[in-house]
């Protein structure tokens, strides 16, 4: 313990010294105007880099513009959201399946070559063990994989490898396995484990299936990252309550001095797999390292370290140390060398899984400051690490260090600024890349607290554009986002080209109509289904018939082929609400079980005449309908 | 005064049959070109801008088709969507009896520059001139009258009631919340391009002697 008291005391030292020379950003009437100016967006123009920040348990993405940090919209994922009527059609709800929330941390953008190519993002939920892709091409989830088996607790994900070969994910809940099996948690020693799993991905369609997993003893595994460079192939992560404690964790997983983080090579797990050296547990290939060496191996770190992120030249990988006042630097050829020389803590071993010297592979420790949580790059040999305890951001300098500077540890770091208030994740644009941006930092704090006007006691997180790009950092900008941003990843503008409409010939929905002429109601039975078409200011039909009983099936198709010209559909009282784009068909299926006229109409408003668009939806008696009934009626009237 | 008129009348003759020089007949075989150019390009342009459509709507028209701007030529069916709240026919080729003659008629005006080509007199390139400043004014006159139509057979059941009007020809003028651009393009030029080319060509033999 005596250490980590005295390193607290340097630290605390360091930290007042810090604050007591560091005034407030924008004190002065010229240093106001420079940051409005530097993250003003003039109307009109345009944000320069896209902000995806996930939405913690509100189950979304959000995307934001920098330099303004305006939220600009919502991707919903796996939560409901009725704005873009997610959740209401039958596609998006098969893929919710039975939840309607989740909890989004970490998202990832595909990679090729360690570099961003736009494709996709992935995002994990900590809450179901799922992993959703979200297409850059028109920003709308695609696919939700999950709950993925034998894995607990999603939180330890989306970390992607260079190529976006995987999704590796690794479990912060530990229980015995497989799931369903029920054992005393005071036995969570022996019977419980955490997973690593890596997720597939398909090249082409970025689908996504569960690969292989490695079994791990019952750490909370937190954070981590994916090597690049040297490090290809390999990936780490943070734990906490190494302890293997199962009851109130605050304290008992808070004993050790160290805890260990995990060093994966998941391109010999991939390997090992393809050998048969896996066994199946719910339809899944397990490793168990003990018996397949070479895959996973411990390091200890500084206590209860949060956050594991691999420098771009993959050749650091820091821990931040959470209850310690330092990060912690790794090199990662000194584990290599270590791992050659089996040069393994002796008897150390955790289940079969060798533990490496931390004096072997450690290159250093940065006296940050208090709260240390997560590290990241601008690709000019500086890092930026958020500081939750002293609500900061702190930059320093990477290895190699000069002796000077390996003397006196406190030279390498080279700045702080104030956040507002403690700070959990932070971005660097591009850091988690071969090649940043750099350029600005974002700081995603977990508090608000008074920051913004008073909206009653629920408050918004804040959010902080920090401007890298000088020697000093520079608070520039401000804003609020719902709960609750944890990471996030910058992506420039000009790397991506969306698409604006859904081009008509692109849409293979068999359901789809495009004319008049196609649309209409019909009945099979006691189903009657509806063919929409979806116009400025109509729909055609206008008019439903069915009878209590029926399987309603209704698809509506949005022809319009101008960018924003979005229709809805409203089902009064019957909790439907579907949102097409243009181009795009969706579907809804209810069973009719009440008598009654019920109005439908376009709930995204389109047009001049948008109000008038609507028609009615009629539930028969049974037996009740008129002979014709089950047809729909078009328009009459108009010129079209 | 008989021999003044029989006098007149022999100029006129002697004119007529005036044979066309090397570059009278070079100048004319430019003109055929440049009018078989000129069908790949549009005639002219109808640009309309909203507050909503900053960037504009396009239409273009073609000697034998109208073509919307934008990806797959959407811009024609958005003009005729928002056309419909005024109770205004959609625009389409099929309507335009125009877009069907008219290829016939450059085919037609084209074999008669050949033939002043070939044939070299006078009276051949005062024939071409006339019919084509005919089919010329002709063409502007039935592009004015359909535009005349549109503007003004309005559905009486449309949702928005407007004045009746025709929409500009060239020039700028103002409807509702748009603002239409109507001007020639490259087509047109080509086209104006030629007659002069064949007057050049008239020109440049006016002196030659009478067969």
């Amino acid at each position: 313990m005596k250490p980590t008291i005295i390193l607290n005391a340097v630290a605390l030292v360091i930290t007042l010294g810090f604050t007591s020379c560091g005034k407030q950003t924008g004190t002065s009437q010229a240093e106001r105007s420079a940051n409005a100016v530097a993250s003003y967006v003039a109307p009109g123009e345009k944000d320069e880099y896209y902000l995806f920040y996930s939405g913690g348990h509100s189950g979304q993405v959000f995307v934001a513009g920098i330099p303004s940090l305006r939220h600009i919209v919502t991707i919903p994922v796996f939560a409901p959201y009725p704005g873009t009527g997610y959740g209401f059609d039958d596609e998006s709800k098969k893929m919710l399946g039975d939840f309607t929330w989740g909890d989004v941390h970490h998202p990832a953008l595909s990679q090729t070559n360690s570099k961003y190519d736009g494709r996709w993002l992935f995002v994990n939920d900590n809450a179901n063990n799922r992993i959703a892709r979200i297409d850059l091409r028109d920003f709308k989830t695609h696919q939700i994989l999950g709950p993925i088996p034998n894995s607990i607790g999603n939180h330890g994900s989306s970390f992607i490898t260079e190529n976006s070969e995987y999704i590796l994910c690794a479990t912060r809940f530990s229980v015995p396995l497989p799931k369903g099996r029920v054992a005393d948690p005071k036995d969570y020693e022996k019977e419980f484990s955490g997973m690593v799993s890596g997720i597939k991905v398909d090249p082409q369609t970025g689908e996504m299936k569960v690969g292989w997993q490695i079994l791990t003893p019952p750490f909370d595994w937190d954070l981590g990252s994916t090597g690049k460079g040297p490090s290809s192939g390999w990936a780490f992560w943070t734990s906490y309550n190494t302890e293997m404690a199962h009851d109130t964790l605050e304290v008992n997983a808070s004993q050790k001095d160290r805890d260990l983080c995990a060093v994966v090579n998941w391109r010999a797990a991939e390997k090992a797999v393809a050998e048969g050296k896996a066994e199946m547990m719910d339809g899944v290939p397990i490793i168990d390292p003990a018996k397949v060496p070479g895959i996973l191996y411990f390091v200890a770190i500084g206590k209860s370290p949060h956050g594991m992120d691999v420098d771009p030249s993959g050749k650091w990988i820091v821990a931040g140390g959470k209850l310690q006042p330092t990060t912690t630097v790794l090199n990662f050829e000194k584990i290599q060398q270590a791992i050659a020389k089996k040069d393994f803590v002796h008897g150390g071993d955790v289940r079969g899984v060798p533990v490496l010297e931390y004096n072997d592979v450690v290159e250093g420790e940065v006296p940050v400051g208090l709260g240390p949580l997560h590290t990241q790059y601008d690709g000019k040999g500086n890092a930026y690490t958020s500081m939750f305890i002293d609500s900061a951001i702190v930059k320093w300098k990477l290895p190699p260090w000069t002796d000077e500077e390996k003397k006196d540890m406190t030279k390498t770091v080279l700045d702080k600024v104030q956040a507002h208030f403690s700070t959990g994740h932070l971005v660097v644009a591009g850091s988690d890349t071969a090649q940043p941006y750099g350029k600005w930092c974002v700081a995603m704090n977990k508090l608000s607290a008074g920051r913004h006007v008073n909206v009653g006691p629920s408050q918004p997180e804040s959010s902080q554009l920090i401007d890298i790009s000088g020697d000093k950092m520079k608070m520039v900008a401000e804003a609020y986002t719902e709960p609750e941003p944890h990471f996030a990843q910058i992506l420039k503008v000009s790397e991506i080209q969306p698409a604006e409409v859904y081009p008509k010939d692109e849409n293979k929905d068999p359901n789809a109509v495009w004319e008049k002429a196609q649309s209409g109601v019909t009945r099979n039975g006691n189903q009657v289904t509806a063919k929409l078409m979806a116009i400025r200011s109509r729909y055609n039909p206008d008019r439903i018939d069915a009878q209590v009983g029926d399987e309603l099936t209704v698809h509506v198709t949005n022809v319009e082929q101008t960018r924003d010209m979005i229709h809805g559909f409203g089902l009064i009282e019957h909790n439907v609400n579907m949102v097409m784009d243009p181009g795009e068909t969706k579907t809804f299926h209810i069973k009719l079980t009440k008598p009654g006229v019920f109005p439908f109409y376009c709930t995204n408003f389109c047009s001049a005449l948008h109000q008038e668009m609507q028609g009615y939806l009629v539930v028969w008696e049974p037996g009740k309908a008129p002979a014709t009934g089950a047809t729909g009626t078009g328009s009459s009237g108009g010129s079209q | 005064m008989n021999k003044g008129v029989s006098g007149l009348l022999r100029r006129e003759f002697r004119f007529l049959h005036k044979p066309l020089n090397v570059w009278s007949r070079l100048l004319l075989l430019a003109a055929a070109v440049t009018i078989g150019i000129s069908l790949f390009f549009p005639l002219w342009k109808m640009h309309l801008v909203a507050p909503q459509y900053s960037d504009g709507l396009d239409l273009y028209i073609f000697p034998y088709k109208i073509q919307g701007g934008g990806l797959n030529g959407q811009h024609l069916n958005e003009i005729n969507n928002l056309n419909h709240y005024i109770g205004m026919k959609p625009l389409q080729a099929a309507d335009f009896l125009e877009m069907r003659w008219m290829p016939f008629v450059f085919g037609l005006i084209i074999l008669m520059t050949l033939r002043s080509v070939v044939f070299g007199e006078m009276s051949n390139v005062v024939d071409l001139f006339a019919v084509y400043t005919y089919f010329g004014l002709f063409s502007i006159g039935s592009f004015w009258y359909r535009l005349y139509q549109y503007g003004h057979n309005l559905d009486p059941q449309a949702p928005v009631h407007i004045k009746p009007f025709t929409p500009m020809l060239i020039g700028v003028k103002q409807i509702a919340n748009f603002r239409e651009y109507s001007f020639p393009q490259a087509g047109a030029y080509l086209l104006c391009l030629s007659v002069l080319l064949i007057i050049l060509a008239g020109w440049f033999s006016r002196k030659e002697r009478s067969a």
